[in-house]
């Protein structure tokens, strides 16, 4: 029964862990974008809900799936907008407004979710698998890696999108400099504020999308709060990752593959309780936190900007 | 106008600006509840009732509060030193599950010994789950909000484990229903009902009189201050020869046993067993209770009041007006952001005095 | 002698009568449910939803009033909802979640007047007025695994549980007995949550790359499961409560827990004035354990069902112990 080191069983960890990875591609490159400017945002757990709901909603109505992923986009958007607005105009501790968000973002959808469609559970069809023609077919890694709808596709493809931005461009350039020294950027003639906000509401966007990925590109169905602490471990990933998107990268696919590996244990019927197995995604995570130096921290990461008068 | 009229003018405008978030954001729910089709005023008229309507409700009420009360103060202490303990509900539950196996298996008669060594139990598991991250962010400085989440999610799988293996009912293997829980905890673990046959017990005056604890403990003891002087300022306090990490570690660590108690109290109080979810939320909605009431001991104790009010009044809507109890939930997360919002207008008037002096 | 039978029928008519009037003393039978999940759950908590609504087409209109409070997780609010509805004066109270009995032990006694059922629960504490109910998921699941292995000519068979604890273990264990039997081998996943369809979604994925192409499982988080089922072509068995909606081309049956009889006959004594003192097993022996098979869209052997029909018989003859290894 123990045949753990087979071709098939590892690749299939390696696929499911490819697909896994996905929400936590988007949600935490979103909160990239939102801690290199300066911005803690631990609302990313509401933002994905809202987005998942209203992303299921529109394509429950509409059957348009294009459609779908732009509202979860525009919904994370306005839930954005919100969080920017308490923690960035109204200076509020950005902690406690995360969870406020969160907790607010969680209570909508889970009402809007029961008022409107009586809870009941619906299934919409979801974004169905595009093989990469030619090097699906080769035999394990075809399947393992260009088996995959287009979300993931497009999870994976934001990676090297972000880092460019990030790193490439000029507003890329004023986030990293309002994240670290914003008074010297301000001096410098960047509007602190103003970069902040676009960010926090990248972040919102991507964060919407991920949200998205769970009603239709993975069980292309609603349930109250299924995102399942999705966002917080995401939260957690930008900090594992030293705030590069490969980091990011690196982060997602470990946790993933943790989590794929533990579920094939208990296929296979390794003996171990299942609660317990359910644990170590967790536990790697406080480890990955504690063992890798974060050296590039945002200097400014969760300090609202105040400006010096004089 | 003299400084103590002055005081007085401030301390009244740090009470009405939570209350007129809470009415804002019942203002905002009230349009949802419109949207919904639902009378409003009926809806609320329900919520009210249900919370504080009558001496079963008041009881009710206070129940809920209790456990609030207790993870408010730890919160008030943890963010007063400057760290955000989002554990709650691990350190809860842990709390909990200690207390319980210390009552059912520590073989010891009297309960003038047994309760209080339960309680030890949990205020030592409590801390040991607020502890970990507090020494981490000490140590390494790693991020606190997040490994306090993470020790959330071990907590909660920890204790479905035990609850469905080691520490299950026997009972319920026997009848075969195999429900995770314990066995009901032997008779002299219970704390003293208040007002029998109702559940109010001394959990409920334990925490009013922590509370008074802590507010002595943070306003007139050193380690209060300089937990105090090291969320306010930190680099000062590190050239005022303050152990900033010490005490940040210490302020979540007493955060997590504060809330570890909440659990035994629970437990010892009105649940007399522990089962899946016994921190109910208590762990999240504690910090709201904790920003409410200023972050303030003392005023937690209303505030935890109004929270445990809500938490019941919102089941009783379900009953009644068959409101959804998301819709509380909703509540509550608006009344957080609508409150931390509205701490910039005390923040720029003290500013501004600040100007004019 | 015909004399004598008459007066007995007269008298047990208007016994009866009497018994209806004292129920039904303000016209209206009022119940009240409370449930950890939601009506809709296609699992545990919609069985008893549907069943009590099935009562409520019994009374004239207007003369059943059922009222319900949904995601009563936590123990301590069930706790105060059930009773606030003792209370209200409610005629029966449902606590449907096992772990709601240490609740009712304590609150029945002062609701003397009120009827109270809970399960699944194997206890009435001695109260007059509790009734237990137990369904014995383990029956439905042995037959339910033989069929799927079967089914599948001994193919790999895959369950989905959430936590292993209550019905949801015995369903599985007696599932894998029936599927050994079978001849199929079989594997067991737990994502150690009621309600996480995402966890529950990523171990019905692992079930079937690891070649099982039928699966099965319970709690509402299984929709996650049976979603994958339906992507990748294969067949699910339902258990609880009908799934056959939730993919209509690929749910094979459901095990279906019908309380209506266990119902009745709590009503039944209620009109006799016992408000309960009793426990009840939901079985196939009372019908209270069915299967619904997706014949309409699948096709299936009438021998299989006929394999079933018969496997519930021995069970109920006590031929089979649907828990033996």
């Amino acid at each position: 029964m123990h045949n753990l080191l087979n071709a098939a069983t590892l690749f299939g960890i390696v696929g499911m862990a490819i697909k896994l990875a996905m929400p936590y591609l988007y949600a935490g490159l979103g909160e990239l974008f939102d801690q290199a400017a300066g911005v803690f945002n631990l609302g990313t757990e509401g933002i994905m809900l809202v987005g998942a709901f209203s992303s299921f909603y529109v394509v429950y109505l509409t059957g348009n799936l294009g459609l779908g992923v732009l509202v979860a986009a525009g919904t994370g958007f306005l839930m954005a907008v919100l969080m920017a607005l308490i923690s960035i105009t109204f200076k509020a501790p950005q902690g406690i407004s995360g969870i406020g968000l969160t907790m607010f973002g969680t209570g909508l959808s889970s009402l809007l979710f029961k008022t409107i469609l009586d809870g009941t559970v619906l299934s919409v069809p979801g974004f169905p698998d595009v093989p990469v023609p030619l090097l699906s077919k080769i035999p394990y890694i075809g399947d393992a890696f260009f088996n995959h709808n287009v979300m993931v596709y497009g999870a994976y493809l934001l990676v090297p999108v972000a880092a460019l931005v990030l790193y490439k461009t000029t507003f890329g350039l004023k986030v990293r400099a309002v994240g670290q020294n914003p008074q010297a950027a301000d001096t410098l003639g960047v509007n602190v504020n103003l970069i902040r906000y676009c960010c926090v509401c990248a972040g919102g966007i991507l964060s919407g999308i991920a949200g998205a990925t769970f009603t239709l590109a993975n069980i292309n169905m609603f349930q109250e709060k299924m995102t399942n602490g999705t966002g917080f471990i995401a939260v957690a990933l930008v900090y594992f990752s030293g705030w590069k998107p490969q980091g990011v990268l690196a982060g997602a696919l470990l946790f993933s593959f943790v989590n794929a590996f533990q579920l094939r244990m208990q296929v296979l019927g390794i003996e171990i309780p299942s609660d317990i197995a359910m644990m170590l995604p967790y536990l790697l995570t406080i480890l990955t936190l504690v063992f890798v130096k974060s050296r590039d921290k945002p200097a400014a990461l969760a300090v609202p900007y105040e400006r010096s008068e004089n | 106008m003299s400084i103590k009229a002055q005081r007085f003018i401030n301390s009244i405008i740090d009470v009405i600006i939570p209350l007129l978030a809470t009415v804002i954001a019942l203002i905002l729910g009230a349009f949802m509840l419109i949207a919904f089709g639902k009378n409003p005023a009926e809806a609320y008229a329900a919520l009210i009732s249900g919370a504080f309507g009558s001496s079963r409700a008041l009881i009710q009420t206070t129940l809920k509060a209790t456990p609030l009360l207790l993870v408010g103060i730890g919160i008030c202490i943890a963010f007063r030193g400057g760290v955000t303990n989002i554990g709650g509900e691990g350190q809860i539950v842990v709390g909990a599950l200690s207390s319980a196996a210390v009552a059912l298996y520590v073989p010891i008669e009297s309960r003038w010994v047994l309760i209080p060594l339960c309680f030890l139990a949990a205020i030592v598991a409590g801390g040991i789950w607020g502890g970990i991250p507090g020494i981490l962010k000490a140590r390494l400085g790693v991020n606190e909000i997040l490994t306090t989440v993470m020790m959330n999610s071990i907590a909660v799988y920890l204790s479905n484990y035990l609850l469905r293996g080691p520490m299950i009912d026997p009972r319920e293997i026997e009848m075969g229903t195999r429900a995770s829980q314990t066995a009901l905890l032997p008779e002299n673990t219970f704390l003293t009902r208040l007002a029998p046959p109702t559940q109010l017990n001394t959990g409920s005056l334990l925490a009013v009189l922590l509370a008074v604890v802590v507010y002595i403990m943070m306003w007139k003891t050193t380690v209060g201050y300089r937990i105090r002087a090291v969320g306010l300022n930190p680099d000062a306090s590190r050239y005022g020869g303050i152990n900033v990490p010490v005490y940040q570690a210490l302020a979540i660590t007493l955060a997590g046993s504060l809330a570890g108690l909440a659990g035994a109290v629970e437990v010892l109080g009105v649940q007399h067993r522990v089962f899946e979810n016994i921190s109910a939320s208590y762990g999240f909605n504690g910090i709201v209770a904790a920003l409410f009431g200023n972050l303030h001991p003392l005023g937690t104790i209303p505030a935890s009041f109004l929270f445990g009010g809500l938490m019941v009044g919102g089941n009783k809507l379900q009953r009644t007006v068959q409101v959804n109890s998301a819709f509380v939930d909703t509540l509550l997360g608006l009344v957080v952001l609508i409150v931390v919002a509205a701490k910039i207008v005390s923040v720029n008037r003290s500013k501004r005095r600040a100007k004019n002096a | 002698m015909k004399k004598s039978t008459l007066v007995l029928l007269v008298v047990s008519v208007a016994a009866l009568m009497l018994g209806v009037f004292t129920v039904h003393a303000d016209d209206v039978f009022r119940v009240a449910m409370v449930m950890p999940s939601k009506i809709n759950d296609y699992s545990f908590s919609q069985s008893m939803y549907e069943a009590l609504m099935k009562l409520g087409e019994t009374f004239p209109e207007g003369k059943f009033e059922l009222q319900k409070s949904e995601d009563m997780f936590n123990v301590a609010d069930a706790r105060e909802a059930i009773r606030d509805y003792a209370d209200m004066g409610f005629d029966l109270v449902v606590a449907h979640g096992s772990q709601y009995g240490t609740s009712l032990q304590e609150i029945a006694p002062d609701y003397p007047e009120t009827a109270f059922a809970w399960g699944n629960g194997t206890d009435f504490y001695g109260q007059p007025n509790i009734t237990a109910y137990q369904a014995r998921a383990e029956q439905g699941g042995y037959v339910l695994g033989e069929i799927a292995a079967k089914f599948t000519n001994g193919a790999k068979l895959g369950v989905c549980g959430p936590v292993e604890s209550g019905d949801a273990k015995t369903y599985i264990d007696g599932f894998k007995v029936g599927a050994k039997k079978g001849g199929s081998e079989v594997s067991v996943t737990f994502t150690s949550s009621f309600s996480d369809v995402s966890a529950m979604a990523a171990a019905a994925e692992g079930h079937m790359d690891e070649g099982a192409v039928l699966l099965t499982g319970t709690s509402q988080s299984i929709p996650g499961a049976v979603s994958v089922v339906k992507e990748r072509n294969g067949h699910w068995i339902g258990a609880q409560w009908d799934t056959i909606p939730l993919a209509e081309n690929n749910v094979l049956a459901s095990l279906v827990y019908d309380w209506t009889p266990i119902l009745d006959d709590i009503l039944s004594k209620m009109t006799d004035g016992v408000l309960g003192g009793s426990a009840y097993d939901l079985t196939f022996a009372d019908g209270g354990l069915k299967i619904v098979w997706n014949t309409e869209n699948i096709e299936i052997d009438p021998e299989l069902i006929a394999l079933a029909d018969e496997l519930a018989e021995k069970i109920v003859a006590g031929e089979i112990d649907p828990l033996a290894e």
